[in-house]
């Protein structure tokens, strides 16, 4: 009888999981099959011929190309670097040090940072950047960037740093580390799944962000690729699909390699954590 | 020691001169990419226009910046940017985009950017005053029209003979009770086809304003803006929303989802190449550009089943100026920055562009109506025709800068109708509301209540 | 209680804090007081009020909450029923249910199911808007998509998604794509529970519901709301339902932010957008202060 319920309940437990994948994976089966036919529509039909010449057509539109492999990469890597490290550096300090008011100040920046980095502050952040001349810059965006997403980022690294019991900190200074060594030497290794965690989020953010960019760059020699990708429509608005699928493949395997990578070495999880 | 610095002063001054000598250059942007949206436009500029002038111009170079996404996105570029003093030197503006950036001081009229040179210009004398206004407001030239077109009814001969219209070879409505007849027979004949197509609905933008609504509005004598003011409420409005109902909602004379859906535009032009739609109000850049042979919505034997006709009052003598057929006109040309840093140059860049010998090779590239009037059209009866024939009708939209907004609520009236969600009395109240708010009632007239 | 020795000092901390207070302070609180500024005047980027900006005082508010069209399709108060509406059902009931149920599904299991589940999931939620947007305008599309395909397969009829049921396609469309971000922060709660409260469970017998209801849900009640916070702060300001759709049919799924879009942008009335995302702002801090009252209660009876 038990067997039977406990086959029963593996059962169950594969079907159920089928289910979920299924539900995530079927809106993207699309994308993975329409790239490799010429024919492209919106049904999901395997190719009567799989060909490359998609992707040799956007391999020929060098302004496409250089957005992908350069200039997303110069802008997200920045982003991802500059944030995490000040981020962790914020996050210790509120979790740490006896500064007034924390929370407040946690929660309410993740309110501003809502709200400022939608359409209606694009003017402002326009004009900030022309004052700093920065217009038209990588460094320009990835400041934008860095700005608007480091709230919440401390906000989700301010968890780990909480969740690390204070022995290790204290026992640290007992034996007289000062406080930067015991902060580089103690506390940033333990959160270094959470500083992953920010990172590959903060990548993941400014890989997809459209509106920086498409405000604060002018030479088509420094669009990323999520603002190169509407070269692929045509005059009237609609995506010629063949090839805005083979660039959209390109385009999404970049991060999913980041974090296959981060989860393999390091899991990707929020509040890692040590158990108390 | 003295004599060293002086040397090297003297030489430091020169280089900085020969430096401004040697470096001078003009930019070009417009919504243009090789082997995209525009792409002939691209070519004769990479082919001839830049290697011919900087033949001409030693030391000057000229760059092209393509701009590959929508028209909307490079307006808002152009706003930004234009509004902080920096942009390309030369730009491809619309014509109906000049109103709300002249009357925001974002541009200056030509004379006053680049002197007297460009009032001496031989090019103005060889474009009409109408095409030098597209360009123009408040009674200033803001830049130089490319040239302009025109919209008439496509039709496929090949469906209407089959469905058994009259005179399908030299098909021409005279009201607008001819077309919904001709639909009619379509669709008795081809009970899956969707005869008729004049554009509705927010997604085809400004389409749907210029092709749909402006071409039914006149033909019941009225314009969206007359005698200084905006007209909310008609009964050529109610006539125009009456119709589109008739043919979206009433009837399957039109695919009322095509006018719904976001890529609308492009489903109704595939529908004319299959056949599945047989009259199709749209520019003569349907013809020249949509349907040619090797594009993606050319059209099979394409000069054997196509052909054109005007388009007709509601009844003979009912549009405007008394006229018995409308058209209209809308135009893009290039303007000149003001902040440009050297604006004499770009003048003559643009100048060159205008030229006689650069528009006659333009036309290698993109046949259309030239904005000069000596600049003719090689080998395209249908081009000399339509403009000989429909230029004299057309219209042209109104030089003020609250168009653009009134346009959008224009465009969301039709889908109101066009969707069954309101009828054309509902729709019409609501258009006069929003626009009352957006230009001020003062600016408004209800013709139907008289004040 | 033992004594919290102070790990870093004020000092030190302060200058922890600094490197990022600066972006903070110049790329939020600047642009946000500029947003305040405008939001009182008339200022555009096109037209005569380009040129000549002027103070107009509430009248941008006023103008918002003007009652005789507030509920008119493309007006604030039609888009703030739409957004309510969105981000109750997509994040609220959509993401945070779902992810509650992810976790709690694959809780203490491990396996190679478990992570092809979390990975799907997560993927959802890292593919940039435009290809996610794109894969979705197929997926739900009338004639072809697979979601039709798959309801005939099953009998039923296909169903106009984007032109019929248009907010129903954005919440399906929200939902699915941010799961995963409460997915993980439920797992990580789940994981932080100490097992000898379940431990205690099971000798006590009780079942898998009831485990949930009464000892995991109180425990990680903390973390409940702070995915709720979030998730409705992010969800309430989100842009991509307008990928999708664009706002439409009609203004049917134009939530606050691509409202905003459509006055700032498109229109280039900088006053009135301005106006409109400090009227945001305020209903957000009201959201955060409901669930932060909610999270001090909970605090205070423990």
């Amino acid at each position: 009888m038990n067997v039977v319920r406990h086959v029963l309940g593996r059962v169950g437990f594969y079907v159920v999981s089928s289910l979920f994948a299924a539900i995530f994976a079927l809106p993207l089966l699309w994308l993975v099959v329409a790239p490799f036919s010429t024919k492209a529509n919106l049904s999901v039909s395997l190719p009567e011929q799989w060909s490359l010449s998609n992707f040799a057509r956007v391999f020929a539109n060098s302004f496409a190309v250089r957005a992908l492999f350069q200039n997303s990469v110069i802008q997200a890597v920045g982003t991802m670097v500059l944030v995490t490290l000040l981020a962790t550096l914020a996050a210790y300090a509120l979790s740490r040090a006896p500064i007034r008011g924390r929370d407040t100040i946690s929660y309410g920046l993740v309110l501003f940072s809502s709200i400022v980095t939608g359409t209606a502050a694009m003017v402002p952040i326009f004009l900030l950047i022309f004052r700093m001349g920065l217009i038209d810059t990588h460094l320009g965006v990835i400041l934008v960037f860095t700005g608007g997403l480091l709230p919440a980022a401390v906000f989700i690294m301010r968890d780990f740093v909480d969740s690390i019991p204070r022995s290790y900190e204290e026992s640290a200074l007992v034996s007289g580390a000062s406080h930067w060594g015991m902060f580089r030497d103690i506390a940033l290794p333990i959160v270094r799944p959470g500083m992953m965690v920010v990172g590959v989020w903060t990548f993941v953010n400014v890989w997809g962000g459209f509106l920086v960019p498409f405000i604060l760059l002018r030479s088509p020699g420094k669009m990323p690729a999520s603002v190169a990708i509407y070269s692929f429509y045509t005059e009237g608005g609609t995506p010629i699909i063949t090839l805005t699928t083979a660039y959209a493949l390109l385009y999404t395997l970049p991060v999913l390699a980041l974090y296959l990578f981060v989860n393999w070495k390091y899991g990707f999880r929020f509040f890692g954590g040590i158990k108390s | 020691m003295a004599k060293r610095i002086t040397t090297l002063l003297t030489l430091l001054i020169l280089g900085a001169f020969s430096s401004q000598a040697f470096s001078q250059s003009v930019s070009i942007v417009c919504r243009c990419v090789a082997g995209g949206v525009s792409s002939n436009q691209v070519a004769w500029m990479l082919e001839y226009v830049i290697p011919e002038f900087e033949k001409a111009h030693p030391g000057v170079t000229v760059t092209l910046n393509q701009f590959g996404g929508s028209d909307e996105a490079l307006k808002q570029q152009y706003a930004l940017d234009l509004s902080v003093g920096k942009g390309n030197d030369v730009m491809g503006f619309d014509g109906f985009w000049i109103p709300e950036f002249a009357s925001g001081r974002l541009l200056k009229p030509l004379n006053q950017v680049a002197g007297s040179a460009v009032d001496s210009w031989e090019g103005w004398s060889h474009i009409s005053e109408g095409i030098q206004n597209i360009m123009g407001y408040n009674g200033e030239i803001y830049g130089i029209a490319n040239g302009t077109d025109v919209r008439m009814i496509f039709y496929r001969k090949d469906i209407l003979e089959k469905a058994g219209v009259p005179n399908a070879d030299n098909w021409q409505p005279v009201a607008w009770q001819d077309i919904t007849d001709a639909a009619s027979m379509v669709l008795a004949a081809f009970p899956d086809s969707a005869p008729l197509q004049i554009n509705a609905g927010t997604s085809m933008g400004e389409a749907t304003t210029l092709q749909g609504y402006y071409m039914l509005l006149l033909g019941t004598g009225e314009e969206p803006y007359m005698n200084g003011k905006w007209v909310v409420r008609s009964q050529g409005i109610l006539d125009t929303l009456q119709f589109y109902r008739e043919i979206y909602v009433d009837t399957k004379y039109g695919s009322q989802r095509v006018q719904l859906v976001k890529d609308g535009r492009d489903q109704s032009f595939a529908n004319f190449r299959d056949g599945k739609t047989a009259m199709l109000v749209e520019g003569d850049w349907f013809y020249r550009s949509v349907t040619a042979p090797g594009s993606e919505y050319g059209v099979e034997n394409r000069d054997e089943v196509m052909g054109w006709a005007k388009m007709p009052a509601r009844i003979p003598g009912a549009a405007i100026r008394g006229q018995d057929f409308v058209s209209a006109s809308g135009g893009t040309g290039w303007v000149l920055n003001p902040n440009s840093a050297n604006p004499g140059l770009a003048w003559e860049v643009m100048e060159f562009m205008n030229s006689k010998a650069a528009r006659d090779a333009y036309q290698k590239y993109q046949p259309g109506i030239a904005a000069r009037d000596d600049v003719p059209v090689p080998n395209s009866p249908f081009l000399t025709q339509t403009a000989s024939v429909l230029l004299p009708l057309t219209v042209s939209r109104p030089n003020n800068d609250d168009y653009a907004k009134v346009s959008e609520q224009i465009q969301l009236m039709t889908e109101n109708v066009v969707s069954g969600q309101m009828t054309p009395r509902q729709a019409m109240d609501v258009y006069a509301g929003a626009v009352r708010g957006i230009v001020g009632a003062d600016n408004t007239v209800d013709l139907l209540n008289g004040n | 209680m033992h004594k919290r020795r102070t790990i870093l000092p004020l000092r030190t901390g302060l200058i922890f804090l600094a490197p990022a207070s600066l972006f903070i302070a110049a790329f939020i609180l600047l642009p946000f007081f500029w947003i305040a500024g405008v939001s009182f005047t008339n200022r555009s980027l096109t037209g005569v009020t380009a040129a000549n900006p002027e103070f107009v005082g509430l009248k941008n508010y006023l103008k918002l909450f003007d009652l005789s069209s507030f509920l008119q399709p493309g007006q604030f108060g039609s888009s703030l029923v739409i957004t309510g509406q969105f981000v109750f059902w997509s994040a609220i009931v959509g993401q945070a249910v779902l992810g509650l149920i992810l976790a709690w599904f694959f809780y203490r299991r491990t396996g190679w199911v478990k992570e092809s589940v979390q990975t799907l999931a997560i993927i959802a939620w890292i593919i940039p808007d435009v290809v996610v947007a794109f894969a979705w305008s197929a997926f739900l599309d009338y004639d072809g998509g697979t979601l039709n395909w798959l309801i005939g397969l099953f009998g039923g009829e296909k169903v106009d998604w984007l032109l019929g049921l248009p907010l129903l396609s954005i919440i399906i469309f929200n939902a699915w794509r941010g799961a995963a971000f409460s997915m993980l922060l439920f797992s990580s709660a789940f994981g932080s529970i100490p097992p000898s409260y379940l431990e205690t469970a099971d000798v006590v017998g009780a079942g898998a519901w009831q485990r949930l209801k009464d000892i995991i849900l109180p425990l990680i009640r903390t973390h409940i709301v702070t995915d709720l916070i979030l998730i409705t702060l992010w969800t309430f300001n989100t842009f991509s339902p307008f990928l999708l759709t664009g706002g439409g049919p009609a203004f049917k799924t134009e939530v606050v932010s691509v409202l905003t879009y459509r006055v700032a942008f498109k229109y280039f009335d900088f006053g009135a957008g301005s106006a409109i995302g400090m009227v945001m702002m305020i209903i957000n801090l009201a959201f955060a202060l409901v669930y932060l009252s909610l999270l001090r209660r909970q605090e205070g009876t423990r």
